[in-house]
């Protein structure tokens, strides 16, 4: 701790002398790689089976994994590969015609007067916004969450289950709850701001960027409880020594934090960027039932506008269309973050 | 005309009706009738008069029909009163009700058609007959509808008339319901509003007076649903036409529907309507005595005498030139399901007849029924609804066009909102939305190959 040129490095600043003798690597392991991830204490080269009979262990692999595989292709990969033929025709299910398009619907989604690609980016922008303001939110704010709820204190598990309480409601009755609390002119919200001499005329659910405040708040609010118990059983996994060992070192509450803490819930950050950035990106039901995508289609986002297409406007090659192209873009987001976690892993 | 049954007691055997609709709630389409059940009816069509060749009754085996509709609302409670009391007069017959949202009612019912586990027979909305027609989800029903001996002169001509879709009918019409005008009696009291507003000035003056009042803001502008169906009947009240009547190209941007839009807007820049309303706002307000008036469909007649809101009711004020208003209709329906045998069509068509026969209980869903001679019996114009009932006349349909509805509603929809919240200058959200609307209704021509 003491030597500032280590501090950007992590975990191994802890000398190899303060790791306990259980947590030391049993297989002559350079202490200095050492990690302490859950999971990764497993002795190396065990994934390799041992040399005889490969093949009939291989055929075992196979028939363990076929309920699940059954179920992957029949809901995975052929609707993947069905929703790729739909998206190259004019696919409406009622009608006996459905007539072949090629590369159309992709064209026109990239064409910028057409009728599908305005509503289409639309919506893309409306996810995006979304996504790139409610991730941070729900990556910093559930884990000052989980760092309180993980000191001693009377009535813990009350504040345990009551953050966490959100969550077990649907998104059909939070959003029902919101969008009457929200109301500019009818919600409780604008009353208790009036009569607290604040600004009681915001259109929270009719009117841009206030209703990306509600959406957004919303979902903290709702969601918020899920990461915390993520982070809360990560930060239950850190071993108590290690805190020691720095405090003997002499770091103070926010350098034990930054090198003790942050670096043990590395595998569970990266599990909760991934998990929410999908859930975030997948948005639907909060805009579909608390501002019906109001102002105009401001806050109707893309898994919102796929459905409208598809399944109330029955162009469901457009759709698939739209479907295909938001695939690719979380695949790409996917990547991009896999290797920022990736590359941060490799630096150490 | 038509035989009053309403006030028959109930009888031993409605109640084993009953406990057989039970049943049937439990296992969906399950059991067979049993045939004592069959035998003990007798025929039973205590309330079907014959007429013509068809004489309304139906001798074939006990079946289940199925039967597909989206009451939900205040309507509710009737049809299921209608369908107990159908199934009563008719032993052989049950009918296997299903109660869809109409919301989602448009995305399922082609679905579990197309499965073949739709209805046989079922209610749709008028401007929904094109399309499910198109989509070959329902049937032709001309035959039906000839020996049911209904005739286009016991109907409300437009209704009759937008049942046809390329010279065929497609839907018998159980009712008509439009839009009307509500206002809180007591808040109009206190006001000194005596007489319901019958045009622009009168309007405005009633208005005017709810301010003066103590009623910040009398007539709350909607945003979404009900304003495009607001917005419709101003257009039409000024002369316009939203869509041509073949289809090809959406006429709702026309000077005429500016300045219906602009009427809307104006409401809200003058403060007889807050701004930002959002998804059903103006109708809480109005159930909390907020809101002192507010245009509504007819439909919202049983949810606010269960709230116990004192109200009153007219048809919606002439602002523009002439009276008109939008409505629909609720219409009886079949599908290939029900054609493929001859036993179950017999079934359907005694069905359909008998919902029909009895549309003066139906208008205390609040609706109107369809039939003139229906609609002239006391029952309906002694009723919450009758002044707007007189006003048939002045009812407006969208035309029989495939695939309009979902146009409407990524087009005209969203240019009425974006105006009504300020967020679009009339003639600006209109000529978007009805280039995008013309693009959309030529792509749908072609689709469904008009």
């Amino acid at each position: 701790m003491a030597r500032p040129d280590e501090a950007r490095t992590g975990l191994q600043e802890v000398s190899p002398e303060l790791v306990p003798q259980d947590r030391r690597p049993a297989t002559g392991l350079d202490p200095d790689r050492l990690e302490v991830r859950p999971g990764s204490e497993r002795a190396p080269g065990s994934e390799r089976a041992p040399g005889s009979g490969i093949h009939g262990r291989q055929g075992v692999a196979w028939l363990f994994m076929a309920p699940y595989l059954l179920l992957f292709a029949v809901f995975v990969l052929a609707p993947i590969v069905f929703g790729f033929w739909i998206s190259l025709h004019d696919y409406d299910y009622t009608l006996p015609g459905k007539p072949w398009v090629g590369l159309d619907n992709y064209t026109k989604l990239f064409t910028p007067d057409s009728v599908t690609s305005g509503v289409f980016w639309g919506s893309m922008r409306a996810t995006g916004i979304f996504t790139v303001f409610s991730v941070p939110l729900l990556l910093v704010l559930p884990l000052a969450v989980a760092l309180l709820m993980n000191r001693r204190f009377a009535g813990r598990n009350l504040f345990r289950a009551v953050y966490f309480a959100p969550y077990v409601l649907g998104v059909a009755v939070v959003a029902t709850l919101w969008r009457f609390l929200l109301d500019r002119n009818i919600g409780v919200v604008n009353t208790y701001l009036g009569s607290l001499g604040l600004p009681d005329g915001v259109a929270w659910l009719t009117s841009v960027p206030a209703a990306w405040v509600a959406l957004i708040g919303v979902t903290v609010w709702w969601t918020l409880g899920f990461n915390a118990v993520i982070y809360l059983a990560g930060l239950q996994d850190i071993p108590a020594d290690l805190y020691e060992a720095a405090k003997v070192d002499g770091a103070n509450a926010w350098q034990s934090f930054r090198h003790v803490t942050l670096p043990g819930l590395r595998p569970v950050v990266s599990f909760v960027t991934m998990v929410t950035i999908i859930a975030s990106a997948n948005m639907f039901g909060q805009s579909f039932l608390m501002t019906q995508g109001q102002p105009g289609t401001e806050t109707r986002t893309a898994i919102y506008q796929i459905a409208e297409t598809g399944l109330h406007n029955y162009q469901m090659g457009d759709a698939a269309a739209m479907s295909y192209v938001l695939t690719v873009a979380l695949m790409l987001l996917s990547v991009v973050v896999f290797r920022l976690f990736r590359e941060k892993e490799t630096q150490r | 005309m038509m035989s009053n049954t309403t006030s028959t007691p109930l009888s031993r055997r409605a109640l084993l009706g009953l406990g057989a609709t039970a049943g049937l709630l439990a296992a969906c389409g399950g059991g067979k009738t049993a045939g004592e059940a069959a035998g003990a009816g007798g025929g039973g069509g205590a309330g079907a008069s014959a007429s013509g060749s068809f004489n309304g009754t139906y001798s074939g085996p006990a079946l289940t029909l199925s039967y597909w509709n989206g009451f939900t609302g205040g309507d509710g409670p009737f049809m299921q009163k209608m369908v107990a009391q159908f199934q009563q007069e008719n032993p052989n017959i049950k009918i296997a009700n299903n109660t869809v949202q109409w919301a989602d009612y448009y995305q399922r019912m082609p679905a579990a058609v197309t499965a073949g586990k739709g209805p046989d027979v079922g209610a749709m909305h008028l401007d929904q007959l094109a399309t499910n027609a198109a989509r070959r989800i329902i049937l032709p029903v001309d035959d039906l509808a000839a020996s049911l001996g209904l005739q286009e002169n016991d109907f409300a001509p437009e209704v009759w008339k937008a049942g046809v879709y390329q010279d065929k009918r497609y839907g018998i019409p159980l009712d008509v319901h439009s839009l009307a005008m509500y206002w809180n009696s007591d808040l109009a009291k206190t006001a000194g509003v005596s007489q319901a507003p019958t045009d622009r000035a009168s309007f405005e003056a009633a208005l005017a007076k709810f301010k003066s009042g103590g009623q910040g803001n009398p007539f709350w502008m909607p945003s979404r649903w009900p304003a495009h169906l607001m917005f419709l009947s101003l257009l039409w009240q000024n002369g316009g036409e939203p869509y041509a009547a073949d289809g090809s190209k959406a006429t709702f941007d026309s000077d005429q529907g500016i300045a219906a839009l602009q009427w809307m807007v104006d409401q809200i820049t003058k403060g007889n309507s807050p701004k930002n309303v959002a998804i059903d706002s103006q109708y809480v307000a109005f159930k909390n005595g907020k809101n002192p008036v507010t245009w509504d469909g007819i439909w919202q007649i049983n949810d606010l005498k269960t709230a116990k809101i004192p109200f009153g009711i007219a048809p919606i004020p002439k602002i523009f030139g002439q009276d008109a208003m939008w409505a629909n209709s609720h219409n009886f329906y079949i599908t290939k399901q029900a054609t493929a045998d001859d036993n179950r069509l017999q079934a359907a068509r005694v069905f359909i007849d008998w919902m029909s026969k009895h549309s003066a209980q139906w208008a205390g869903a609040g609706m109107i029924p369809a039939r003139t001679s229906v609609r002239q019996s006391a029952a309906v114009t002694s009723s919450t609804q009758g002044p707007v009932a007189q006003k048939t006349d002045a009812m407006r349909f969208l035309p029989p066009v495939p695939g309009l509805g979902d146009v409407q509603s990524q087009t005209l929809e969203i240019a009425v909102a974006n105006a009504t919240l300020l967020k679009q200058d009339p003639a600006a959200a209109l000529h978007d939305a009805a280039r995008k609307a013309s693009t959309l209704m030529q792509a749908n021509q072609k689709k469904f190959g008009a």
